[in-house]
């Protein structure tokens, strides 16, 4: 009879009912370098996926070599959710970055406020395709440097320039595991974000 | 052309690919999906039906439905929109729809970010 929220069976995590606004953005980067842990470290329910299904012709495809015509590949792609005001919600997509699933990538960053890259500095040049298939799409990125214990430490300006970044484009070096951190790469990419935005007095 | 009143035996995502073009645009990824109060009747399938339990005590985006279902997005959607279109479900798309991100928003975004510091 009255409206008070049900109890949440099994920590379902229900939309509180003021979350009037929906944003997302989407956390890509090569296999291993950390999207899932930042993801986790940040979200206020347990990460969730989604198997998305993937149909594609076969040719050229590395694995799958001497097959017939099209493979279906399933891929895992997992979410998590961050209320930061009342009724604004962000939703964060780690989605895989290799090449091939770039449509479904296509899919999932269409309305993004932006796109956050992870790169691990033992395997820089993995970052690339994921770099390339960003600003093909668009889409406002800043880099994150997940520092790993064995990872070689350096200096931002030198990987700025391995990675060949626009002086714009935001770099940040953090923990995955850490949320201070994970937050402040999020900052980074939305404070990006809003100088690609047309300027306040631009309307019509 | 129109499918008749009863409902198909098949499991959805087996059916999504043939199906004749929506009315409507389709479901986006973040559209909330709220429970009616319409009761569910005999012709409702079991996916559908789970659908409706799952959003029973509150709201959920369609890809947080797709992950507690354990379906895949296409799937989930295509069950939606058979439930907003018999009334069972309400459907709210997400504010701001894509392509729609305004500086305002960012703004109050960044503001909420570092709040959480
Ligand atoms: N030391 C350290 N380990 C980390 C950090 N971030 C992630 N890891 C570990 O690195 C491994 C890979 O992390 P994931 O978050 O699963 O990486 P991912 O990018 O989601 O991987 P895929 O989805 O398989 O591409 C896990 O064993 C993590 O515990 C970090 O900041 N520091
Ligand atoms: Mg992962």
């Amino acid at each position: 009879m009255d409206s008070v929220p049900s109890t949440d069976r099994g920590g379902i995590g229900y939309l509180p009912s003021a979350a009037e606004t929906l944003m997302k953005l989407v956390v890509t980067g090569p296999f291993g370098v950390g999207k899932t842990t930042l993801i986790r470290t940040l979200s206020e329910i347990p990460t969730l996926h989604t198997e998305e299904a993937m149909t594609q012709s076969s040719t050229g495809l590395d694995d799958t070599a001497g097959l017939p015509e099209k493979t279906t590949t399933t891929v895992a792609v997992d979410f998590g959710r961050l209320t930061v005001q009342d009724d604004l919600v962000l939703y964060m997509f780690g989605t895989p970055g290799q090449e091939r699933f770039f449509p479904l990538w296509e899919d999932i960053a269409r309305g993004a406020l932006g796109a956050l890259v992870i790169v691990d500095t033992r395997r820089l040049e993995d970052s690339f395709a994921v770099m390339d298939m960003v600003e093909e799409q668009g889409l406002p990125y800043a880099v994150a440097v997940n520092r790993f214990p064995d990872a070689p430490a350096h200096a931002d300006e030198v990987l700025r320039k391995h990675l060949d970044l626009d002086p714009r484009t935001p770099l940040v070096q953090c923990d995955a595991r850490e949320r201070r951190g994970s937050i402040d790469a999020l900052i980074a990419l939305a404070e990006h974000a809003l100088t690609c935005l047309p300027a306040p007095q631009e309307s019509s | 052309m129109t499918p008749g009143p009863g409902r198909r035996l098949i499991p959805a995502y087996l059916v999504t690919g043939g199906r004749s073009a929506p009315t409507g645009p389709a479901l986006d990824r973040l559209a909330v999906l709220l429970r009616t109060d319409s009761a569910l009747g005999p012709e409702t399938g079991s996916e559908q039906r789970r659908l409706c339990e799952l959003l029973e005590p509150g709201a959920l985006t369609v890809v947080e439905c797709a992950a507690h279902l354990e379906l895949p997005v296409s799937a989930t959607v295509f069950l939606a929109t058979d439930l907003v279109a018999a009334g069972h479900l309400h459907a709210r798309p997400p504010i701001p729809s894509a392509g729609e991100i305004d500086r305002s928003l960012v703004e109050r975004l960044l503001v909420g970010l570092r709040s959480l510091h």
